[in-house]
Parts: structure tokens; sequence; C-alpha cells
């Protein structure tokens, strides 16, 4: 293939090429230049990256503000809590509050993300703007642009090799449409990244990617807003806030608006949708999900390899947050979906209560008097909803009932819990994400890290320079 | 208003067309072997450019952002296929569960 480019000279258009061309394509897309933070083989200044690409608390308030995004509810869950109590030892159930982050426009807390990328893209005069993603975001950006009259473009991977499209997916495409976005619709395959820079480079648009600092930095007003609603409703900072995990920004950007308003002593706890053993560039697996998003299939590999992002430098980096991360399963979050509908009155996710199925869990362990947040709701609608899902479910030959979660099987068995006792959250190994995290770089190295990449290191997993240095001993004593 | 249901496509109509990005066996390294032994695959809408044409024929059509884009048409006003599925007797019974248990009842 070949084509022309903007400077009107044909470009060659194979995968190779276009791969070859990425860190040149992806800074004029961004308008970042990745390379005056390199320190290292791997070491980057996070902080100078943030600080001089994103934009300061005050200013992203006041973007989004103007953007009529956040300021959301902080709503308490006074039933849930009670059910709770009726399932935890004497003394125990902390308070479920949960954040509503479905008010914003386009209906979840990515639209904090794509508010600051859409002004950026506006503010330097980009003529529209690209995202590649399957989830709340694209409807996020596309509500953006449509507020700011700007041409937006959608890079989804829907469809399997039958054709046969995941319905939450389905649904996003839809809520693009809706907003006038153009939305590329592709089957399973991590080349959707090949076809993300072949538009960028065709169309010179914005690259509103999920990972850059102006994505991650819009979430900090979130965490920031929860402290402020928290000490609001209760005269003090949360004492644990859970957050779904999956590509790290959520984490990221929560925990760093935590940090600002001064909760210093709150708990970061991510939680996960267990689909271990799915492989995510599988044709074959795709439609055998039945959550999207939210999932360990992006959460692992994103915490452990940060890089492999859209971006040179990304921005969203769990492990420097995360102090607790937790599984939990599908059909434990389609049974709290269900509560929050059935005893709240509020139809939400279901994806988005990945991090409320873990909360009703780690709040039977908590004092009553603890708070705990769960610092998100998302819309609901066709195709992603608990029926429409496990309609798919059963469709594609997965097994659903119910009973005990353990027997949970992600592809094939799906397990709704009996009671609410059975909701429970399985802790993944943060020393173990550590040294997966450590491998990669290691193999990437050849063997070879100097000091200022160790010390990134450090500081990029949360954990001391003697963990990176004897991680790192152990490995080239296994060569 | 003209029927926009039939199998021609018409110019000016809203339609979807399929490409083949990369063909089998070109994929990238890494993907698993049933990946790598499809196509990747693109379906992109947009209004068409030529016509009349019929399914499968290669056309050109201009999307929302008005890029031009060739491939070949799959139908003319696609609709939206997704919906909520049907009841599903494992979670219908959730609610009034979980309303006995707050009230205290025995099951």
């Amino acid at each position: 293939m070949s084509g022309t480019g903007r400077a009107g000279r044909a470009r060659d258009l194979s995968y190779e090429a276009v791969m070859a061309r990425r860190a040149e394509i992806l800074r004029r897309s961004t308008g970042i230049d990745y390379e005056s933070f390199r320190r290292g083989r791997f070491a980057f200044d996070y902080e100078a990256m943030m600080a001089h690409t994103g934009y300061s608390l005050e200013e992203t308030l006041a973007i989004q503000a103007e953007a009529n995004v956040g300021r959301t509810p902080l709503l308490e869950l006074r039933n849930l809590t009670r059910l709770v109590r009726t399932a935890a030892p004497s003394g125990c159930g902390a308070r479920i509050f949960i954040k509503d982050e479905a008010a914003n426009p386009s209906g979840s807390f990515k639209v904090r993300r794509a508010a600051l990328s859409v002004h950026e893209a506006a503010r330097k005069g980009y003529p529209g703007v690209i995202a590649a993603t399957s989830g709340n975001y694209g409807a996020a950006v596309a509500s953006q642009a449509a507020a700011r009259n700007l041409p937006c473009i959608i890079v989804q991977e829907v469809f399997d090799s039958r054709g046969v499209g995941q319905p939450e997916i389905l649904e996003k495409t839809r809520a693009c449409e809706a907003y006038g976005a153009e939305v590329v619709q592709l089957t399973v395959g991590p080349e959707l990244f090949y076809v993300h820079l072949t538009l960028l480079e065709e169309t010179g648009y914005f690259n509103a990617s999920l990972y850059t600092p102006f994505s991650v930095s819009g979430i900090e007003t979130l965490g920031y807003e929860v402290v402020q609603d928290t000490r609001r409703l209760t005269g003090r900072a949360p004492d644990v806030v859970v957050i779904t995990h999956a590509g790290g920004g959520n984490v990221t950007g929560t925990a760093r608006g935590l940090a600002r308003a001064g909760a210093t002593g709150t708990l970061v706890v991510g939680a996960s949708v267990d689909l271990r053993g799915l492989h995510m560039a599988s044709d074959r697996d795709f439609n055998r999900k039945s959550f999207t998003t939210g999932h360990t299939g992006f959460g692992v590999p994103f915490a452990v390899w940060p890089d492999r992002a859209d971006v040179v430098y990304n921005a969203a980096r769990p492990l420097r947050y995360l102090q607790r991360y937790v599984t939990v399963t599908q059909g434990e979050v389609f049974y709290i979906t269900e509560a929050l509908a059935q005893l709240e009155g509020l139809e939400r996710g279901p994806a988005g209560n990945t991090s409320l199925a873990a909360a009703v869990a780690l709040a039977r362990e908590l004092p009553e008097e603890a708070i705990l947040v769960v610092q998100e709701t998302e819309y609901t609608g066709a195709g992603k909803h608990p029926t429409a899902q496990l309609t798919f479910a059963r469709a594609n030959g997965i097994e659903i009932r119910r009973g005990d979660p353990a027997g949970n099987r992600p592809g094939s068995v799906i397990v709704i819990p009996e009671d609410i006792e059975q909701v429970r959250v399985t802790d993944v190994s943060l020393d173990e994400l550590r040294r997966s995290y450590l491998r990669h770089a290691w193999q990437a190295a050849g063997g070879e890290i100097g000091p200022e990449d160790r010390a990134f290191f450090a500081a990029d997993l949360r954990t001391s320079g003697a963990f990176v240095d004897e991680t790192l001993a152990a490995l080239a004593a296994s060569r | 208003m003209a029927d926009r249901a039939g199998p021609q496509a018409r110019p000016g109509d809203w339609v979807l067309i399929h490409n083949v990005v990369l063909p089998a066996g070109s994929r990238a390294h890494g993907v698993p072997p049933e990946t790598q032994a499809v196509p990747l695959e693109m379906r992109v809408k947009g209004f068409l450019l030529d016509g009349p044409a019929l399914p499968g024929e290669t056309v050109s059509v201009r999307t929302l952002t008005g890029r031009v884009v060739r491939g070949s048409l799959v139908a003319v006003n696609p609709p939206i296929p997704h919906d909520f599925g049907s009841p599903v007797p494992e979670l219908q019974t959730i609610g009034p569960e979980l309303r006995r248990r707050l009230r205290g009842d025995r099951p």
C-alpha cells in the first residue's frame, strides 16, 4: 500500500514502515517531545513529564467545569452497607460510598480524561482528534469533540473473524456515532495500533491517547473530589478508595488526586475482573469474555509493562500508586450490579462495578466507622447490561449458574454467588507484579541495567532500591 | 420517502463497507496462531460516493470526518444490532433474596 501524506509525498503504508515511523507520528500527534524526559535506557523524569505537559489541578478543574464535566455526587449506599453488616463480624462493615460518575456527559469518568485531551487538541490547533479505544473513553472523546466542534475518529476492536461483535463494544460504537464521531471497527488484534498510526498520519489529528499526561491528569480531579466530598459528608478523608483497574490511568490519576487533596492515609486499592487464561489477542477467546474492560487482561500487562501503550512514555503507571490489588470474578460483578439496582435503585455498570464488588468484600473486614469509597459508576445501556452480556455469554457456550464463585472459570463458567458472603476478593501479589516488570526490563536490556534505571524502577514500582537490586541479581543468576 | 432497505445502494446512501487491512498469515509477530490464521478486517460507515452498487462491489464512501475510504459494500443503512438480551433466570431472584435478607427474614 502507499498513500499521500499531508506533505504530498508518497508514504509507505506497509505494517513495518508505519511501525518504524511510530515515534515521529506520536511526537507530532501528541505535541509531546518525549525524548526530552529521557534519563536512561528506561528511566525518564515522570514528574517533569506530568508537570510540563499536563495541566495543573486548578487548570484542570476550570477546563472540566467549562465542559460540564465532574462535580458528580458522592452517594452513600446505606442499604448495601446494611447488607454487608448482616454478613460481617460484630462491629465490622464499613460505610460504603460511591462517586456517581455516570452523571458526567457521556456517562463515565472517562470524560474527565477526554476533556483535557480535546482541550489540548483545540488549543494547539489540531484539525481533529483520534482515540484508539473500545471502551467508554471513545464516547467520552466523541462527546467532548462534539462540544468543541472538532472532527473525531474512534478506532475500536469490535469483531471476531466470524463478524460477531462484543455487545458492550457495539454499544460503544453506537454511542460514539450518537456524538457524531466516525468509528473505524476492527477485528481482533494488536495491529489496531498500526491502523491508529496510519489514521494519525493521514489526518494530522491529535492522538487523544488514554496514556498521555493530559488524559491521566484529567482523572486527578476525581481523586480530589472524592476527598472533598467525603470530608463534607463525614468530616474526614476516606480510609479506603477502591478503583477499577484496567489500563492504569484510573488508578494513577485517582491516587494522584487523593494525594493532592492531602489524603495521605487513604489506602489505594485496585480491583480487576479475573480473566486470567484468556488471551487478549486471540480471535477465539475474544467473544468468550463477558467483560471487555476492567479486567486482568489489561490490568496485569499494563501494570508490569506500562510502556506497551500508544505513546512513548505512559503517564499511567499503576504500580507507583497501588497499595493493594485484588481480583473478583465476572459472576460477582453481575451479582453486585443486581444488588446496586435492587437495593439502592441505581442501575449502573456492570463493568464499572468491578470496584464495587471488591468493596463489598473489603468492607466486611473493616470496622463500622471506616469510610470506603468506590470512585466510579458508569452508564448502563443496550449491550452493556447484565442481561445483554449474559445472553451473549450463553450464546457463546459459556455455562452460567448460581453457586460459589470459586467455581468461576474465565471463558467457560460464570458463577453467580448465592449470597453476599460468597462475594470475596483474591489478592494479587504486588511483589510478583514488580518482579514481572523487572523481568521485562531485564530481558529488553539484555541484562545490562544502569544505576539511573534502577533508581527509576524503585520509584516506578513503589519499592526499595534493595528490592530492585535483589530481583535483578536473581535474574542474572538464573541466566 | 424512498425505501432505502433494498440491497442496491445509491449515491448518498449511508452504507457499511469492509476491507482487509492485513491478510491472514501477515499479522503481527506474537499474535496467537488462531489470530495469525485470519485477516485483520476493517468496517467503516459513510455516505456512498458512487453507485448504484450491490453488496460485494467495491465502492467509495465519505465518512463522518470527510475521509474517502474504499471497500467492499456490505449493507445499506445497517441496523444497530445489539440489545438487552433476554431475562437471565440466574439474576432474577437476586433482588427478592437480598430484600428478604435486609428485612431479617429466614430464607
